[in-house]
């Protein structure tokens, strides 16, 4: 039905703009990660891996990377734990009530990231609301001061603002899967636990992979809210990337962490895609 | 949340669900509304319990010329990144459904990839080519940034609309003799109006707020979260608690509105999550 230049014009303009600036950009990071800087801070375009042998030999690195990587791990799981029964809740239990209160969890999302991220941090403060309300009932006498600058305030905010995220796949597949299958369960003599676990569960597992993606992978390359909230012992992987492309200036090695954070989530991306694969029933 | 449980089919355990879900809602609406409570707080931000009310944060905050040039910059460009996401993801959005051609699925995947990435990539890598075209960063860059990590947006809500449309008009137009320009905007454009309000709206709001890739594109004249962010390492004050509270409130005329808009077909669950599903499903 359609002429083939039709075709054309709808697929090269989009197909010319995406080259030039995703595709393009992307092979850039590439190459400038084999390149390095001189001592007179230019850069040379000498092809070598010694990027990559340094983010190997220097501890720093491939240990800010674990640690970004354990801070995400923990802001998945508890995205998961909160955002599962509340999707769960919402499909089965909510009853007319549904739609509005899908609308609420939405709502925290157009908040500005940023915002919500300050606000937080006006929350843990040492004079901030949270240690000035257990001051004002005497439950504590002086500030508690691991609560702000630490991993465990970045942890909460990335969970805080992922959270909504490891919802709505959990969600849409808990509303996907077949009321009949419920009942039928019902009537054959299971009860709710055993009907969860054996029958709505297994049904969600795409869901959650999705979620479970969705909140790792933005966790993983956060680096505002550990400028904000996390202090030196909260450091993330892109902080480290954002002053090497800044103060530090070594854009090479640079762009060789951002390859590598590049592949570990295409990487992820794909496992997670091959898994919902194998655990969809449609 | 005491209406809940008239309404809710009430079975044991669900208790437990309930007060879980009162405790995440509490949880995601607490920094929400510590910052609308503190933008009204004469003693500055934190401080228990909040005292001696003011409008005064949101007087100095209609002083403040620097703010508001930034809101400016902001609009324009959500604007010119909404133009150039629309202009290139809807005809993308076309020729996913409609073309076959060499290295479609790597382009599908190239389009969603900005959405699902830590925006720390798309804003560096983007800095590279603008480095080495030797472009001088501006709002002009940000723009570019923006319009080409929401192409995703607009494709994949225009993507979802084509799935649903009906081809017999757009055939019909053209065996009367109407050209495919023609047809294009008096057929297609049309049947995908609600999408494409959709999309827009997303983008502008999107764009609104994006930081992680503005922050490594930026030129001289600041976009708003990059003000904030600025103002945030300096130290803080309740001014930016009166300007983030005037913008979610505009944040939720645009929800209603989108919602208003989006419930005329099809359920609110259905509008919200297509584009996170269709993110996920085609993302790799």
């Amino acid at each position: 039905m359609f002429s083939r230049a039709y075709k054309v014009a709808v697929a090269v303009p989009p197909l010319l703009w995406v080259t030039v600036f995703l595709l393009v950009p992307y092979l850039l990071m590439f190459c400038y990660s084999f390149w390095s800087v001189s001592a007179s801070q230019t850069i040379q375009h000498s092809w070598n891996f010694d990027n990559y042998l340094q983010l190997l030999r220097v501890d720093v690195y491939w240990q800010t990377l674990l640690r970004s990587m354990w801070i995400a791990v923990r802001v998945t799981a508890l995205s998961l734990l909160l955002g599962y029964p509340l999707a769960y809740f919402l499909s089965f239990y909510a009853g007319k009530k549904k739609d509005l209160l899908y609308q609420l969890v939405i709502i925290p999302l157009w908040v500005s990231y940023l915002v919500r991220a300050y606000a937080w941090k006006t929350i843990l403060g040492s004079d901030g609301v949270l240690n000035t309300l257990l001051q004002y009932v005497h439950l504590t006498k002086h500030p508690l001061e691991f609560l702000l600058y630490s991993p465990f305030a970045v942890v909460l905010t990335l969970t805080h603002i992922y959270t909504p995220f490891a919802f709505l796949p959990i969600y849409a597949a808990l509303e996907h899967i077949p009321r009949n299958l419920v009942e039928a369960s019902h009537d054959l003599g299971a009860t709710p636990g055993q009907t969860f676990w054996k029958v709505i569960f297994p049904l969600s597992i795409p869901g959650v992979l999705a979620g479970a993606t969705f909140a790792f992978v933005l966790s993983l390359g956060d680096f505002l809210a550990p400028l904000l909230l996390g202090g030196p012992s909260g450091i993330m992987i892109s902080n480290i990337v954002v002053s090497l492309f800044g103060a530090a200036y070594n854009w090479p090695l640079g762009a060789a962490i951002s390859l590598c954070m590049l592949v570990l989530v295409v990487g992820l991306l794909f496992f997670s895609e091959r898994l919902e694969k194998k655990w969809s029933f449609s | 949340m005491e209406f809940l449980v008239s309404e809710a089919k009430l079975i044991s355990g669900s208790r437990w669900l309930l007060l879980h879900a009162v405790a995440v809602f509490a949880f995601l609406y607490l920094p929400i509304a510590v910052l609308i409570v503190y933008s009204f707080n004469s003693e500055g931000v934190g401080g228990f319990p909040p005292h001696h009310l003011t409008l005064g944060w949101y007087r100095t905050l209609f002083a403040d010329g620097p703010i508001w040039d930034s809101v400016l910059n902001s609009l324009q460009v959500a604007l010119a990144a909404m133009a150039i996401s629309l202009a290139f993801g809807v005809p993308a959005a076309l020729a996913l459904e409609r073309a076959q051609f060499p290295g479609k699925a790597l382009f599908r995947r190239l389009v969603l990839l900005p959405l699902i990435l830590p925006g720390i990539i798309t804003g560096l890598s983007l800095l590279m080519l603008f480095n080495v075209t030797g472009t001088k960063l501006s709002l002009v860059t940000i723009v570019l940034g923006h319009g080409t990590a929401l192409i995703s947006v607009a494709t994949t809500e225009v993507f979802a609309g084509l799935q649903k449309l009906d081809r017999a008009q757009e055939e019909a137009s053209l065996d009367l003799g109407a050209n495919y320009w023609q047809t294009f905007w008096r057929i297609t454009v049309p049947n995908l109006k609600l999408p494409i309000i959709g999309a827009a709206l997303l983008i502008f709001t999107l764009s609104m707020d994006e930081i992680a890739v503005s922050f490594f594109l930026i030129g001289r004249d600041n976009t708003l979260p990059l003000e904030i962010w600025g103002r945030l390492r300096r130290g803080i004050t309740p001014e930016i608690n009166a300007v983030s509270t005037i913008i979610f409130a505009f944040s939720l005329v645009a929800i209603v509105f989108w919602y208003r808009l989006r419930m005329r077909g099809e359920s609110a669950a259905e509008a919200g999550t297509e584009l996170v599903g269709a993110v996920e499903e085609e993302a790799v």
